[in-house]
């Protein structure tokens, strides 16, 4: 299968050269997949590295998928998470998911994808649970990531659920009903498709020179510190 | 205009900061002729007079044994806006790109993203472990990757929130903060597809999963046709291993797309046959449009361009005549064709390319200038070898409204105003 994938690429690789002849460029990036000349390579052609045994796999595969593949046995409840969220997240992430300084709001914001100013949070936004648990597992919290239990792992994403009205405060994640969870944004993705513009490389009298107005401009500083007006916008990655 | 007394812009007050230092040393030689000089040109160091450097011994080999910029460029570093994140662990710097040259980033200058601080990794004890749909899981040292065939590529990197800031209107007041999320290395590693034949890829294989050893454990869902065209897995940029900030010891490149696929010091790939949807390509590095939906897997890093000179930072200093640069990329091949507008987009000249014009690559724009001290609308125009023709700020607008936050790719705008000043501006 991956022979022909090879093949693929090398013969997109050519059609991309020849389209390119009018073009005088250096060709010196071309990137050979081919290898040197070598006899036909197969599993194992170098021998390097060692089997990975299933207990190293084990201790180091932590995603989890939407369709729950890779959950830990487990359960807890909305109401389990309470306490737990308080001490381990309300610090950043406020105690109703509100959010603190610029960290993360992870609840509200339904309804405002459309909105001047979205709030893409967990309930607005997420497409999958899964994601969530998987996130909580592997990053949180901030300053001791991968420190919860499973169980906790459970307890905590109910309760983020719960903080954005997805479930109720006495509601049981399990393994086997966390991919179940319907989230409101689900089908709010599409693949991407770009290009979605289409400009044109016009020379000369593109466009008439006395509409051209200055829409936006930052308030002359004389630091390279970064200064804006209070009209800044953070992106919030 | 009085009050512009403290306003310096950015490169007048640099050299000032630098003739005052130059001063200083003269005033060895002769405090009494330097106090009085407000004039470099006075300078005891320049013609007829011999300079100090030059009539002395300097210090000897080892004195840096890594090496070290000249203290007078010490003023060319990586710098963040405090604003953008909670704190630094999880936040951004940019590169200084007013101030490089040619095509590569050195290794100091690559802007930093990190999602939880810079780990401290013994290479001893790093493995990267490749698992799931695969004949021979393997856990790789970093020797067994070095004893495997390995590639030398120069391409760019960049974060899709490069220029981010810049959608609703033009904020930043520099072009280190404008576009500074970006840089161009040589990267060396071994192709991601010789690792996966190395470890037998099964028939359902349609995705690999990357997997950081940082404490965020960042993990990105990667095509099975990117892993088999020219995913890397590197160790080393610009000739010397990874620095701790770009992934040390190991780490991936996707080749013009995201930099948040890169995924740095990585640890683990695992085969599957789907999609992970973890956090960072859903609640982030997702495109919110217009009509609520959003853009998912958007990898590509299309064709993009700026002036680098003039900048705020590099503003023209009198009349006459210039070399305007700039840099162009795209995430989908080589540069075919860079245009500059002087009054705003009404008429553009064809701009020289530099030196080498590589695939995914930063792509060296130039253009013989003359300026006659009038003010000027000055703009960059990219079209990649596909023929895709970076787009102006309302026709991207238009498509995706104001939310995307990633992939601003908009032709960018510097107002040159009479006297030299150069602005960040947007127009209509």
């Amino acid at each position: 299968m991956f022979r022909l994938a090879k093949a693929l690429v090398v013969l997109a690789s050519a059609t991309l050269v020849a389209c390119s002849v009018s073009v005088n460029y250096d060709s010196g990036d071309q990137l050979d997949l081919s290898g040197p000349d070598q006899p036909e390579q197969v599993a194992g052609y170098y021998g390097v590295g060692k089997a990975a045994s299933p207990e190293e796999i084990a201790g180091w595969d932590i995603d989890i998928r939407p369709d729950g593949l890779g959950l830990p046995d487990g359960s807890a409840s909305a109401e389990d998470g309470e306490m737990l969220y308080e001490d381990q997240c309300a610090v950043c992430h406020g105690s109703f998911g509100e959010g603190v300084d610029r960290y993360p709001v992870l609840a509200g914001g339904e309804g405002t994808l459309t909105e001047s100013r979205p709030e893409k949070t967990v309930g607005s936004y997420w497409p999958y649970a899964s994601t969530l648990w998987d996130y909580i597992h592997r990053a949180m919290p901030f300053a001791a990531p991968q420190s919860l239990s499973d169980q906790d792992v459970y307890a905590i994403t109910a309760y983020v659920l719960y903080l954005n009205d997805l479930v109720d405060y006495k509601f049981v994640l399990t393994r086997d009903n966390l991919a179940s969870i319907e989230m409101p944004n689900r089908d709010g993705f599409f693949v991407d498709d770009r290009p979605d513009t289409s400009n044109e490389a016009c020379m000369n009298n593109c466009k008439d020179a006395a509409s051209i107005r200055i829409t936006s401009e930052p308030e002359l500083v004389v630091d390279v510190s970064p200064v804006v007006k209070s009209t800044a916008t953070a992106p919030g990655y | 205009m009085a009050a512009e007394g403290q306003k310096l812009p950015i490169a007048e007050r640099r050299n000032f900061l630098k003739n005052g230092l130059m001063l200083a040393g003269g005033m060895l030689a002769g405090a009494a002729a330097n106090a009085q000089a407000s004039d470099k040109n006075l300078s005891l160091n320049l013609p007829p007079n011999l300079p100090k450097w030059s009539r002395s011994l300097g210090p000897g080999v080892l004195t840096n044994p890594y090496g070290k910029p000249s203290r007078f460029e010490s003023h060319i570093v990586r710098r963040n806006v405090p604003w953008l994140t909670a704190d630094r662990i999880a936040s951004i710097s940019f590169t200084p790109l007013a101030e490089l040259s040619g095509i590569i980033t050195p290794n100091s200058l690559v802007f930093e993203r990190h999602h939880a601080g810079i780990p401290d990794i013994d290479p001893e004890q790093h493995r990267l472990m490749l698992h799931g749909l695969v004949d021979r899981p393997i856990i790789f040292t970093l020797d067994d990757l070095r004893r495997m065939p390995s590639t030398s590529v120069i391409r760019f990197l960049e974060c899709p929130a490069n220029g981010g800031m810049e959608w609703r209107a033009a904020q930043m007041d520099a072009l280190q903060f404008t576009h500074g999320m970006l840089s161009c290395c040589e990267w060396t590693g071994v192709l991601l597809s010789t690792l996966l034949q190395e470890v037998g890829v099964q028939e359902s294989a349609a995705w690999v999963l990357a997997e950081g050893a940082d404490g965020a454990h960042l993990s990105r869902s990667i095509p099975m046709h990117k892993a088999m065209d020219d995913a890397l897995i590197v160790y080393a940029q610009n000739g010397e291993p990874l620095r701790p900030e770009q992934g040390y010891p190991l780490r991936l490149i996707n080749p013009g797309w995201e930099g948040n696929t890169c995924v740095k010091w990585l640890r683990r790939l695992e085969v599957g046959d789907a999609a992970w949807y973890h956090r960072e390509e859903t609640a982030k590095y997702t495109d919110l449009l217009a009509d609520g939906r959003a853009r998912k897997f958007s990898f590509v890093q299309e064709c993009n361009s700026v002036v680098t000179f003039p900048c705020p930072e590099k503003p023209p200093t009198e009349k006459g005549r210039y070399e305007l640069q700039g840099l162009a990329w795209s995430g989908r091949g080589k540069i075919k064709q860079v245009d500059v507008s002087f009054d705003g987009g009404v008429n553009w000249r064809r701009a020289h390319l530099k030196g080498l014009v590589l695939a995914k690559a930063l792509t060296r724009f130039s253009l013989d200038w003359d300026w006659d001290g009038g003010p000027a609308l000055i703009q960059s125009r990219a079209v990649d070898q596909t023929g895709y023709v970076q787009p102006t700020y309302t026709q991207l607008r238009e498509a995706r409204g104001l939310s995307s936050i990633y992939h601003k790719n908009a032709i960018h705008t510097w107002r040159l105003h009479e006297g030299g000043k150069v602005t960040n501006v947007q127009i209509s």
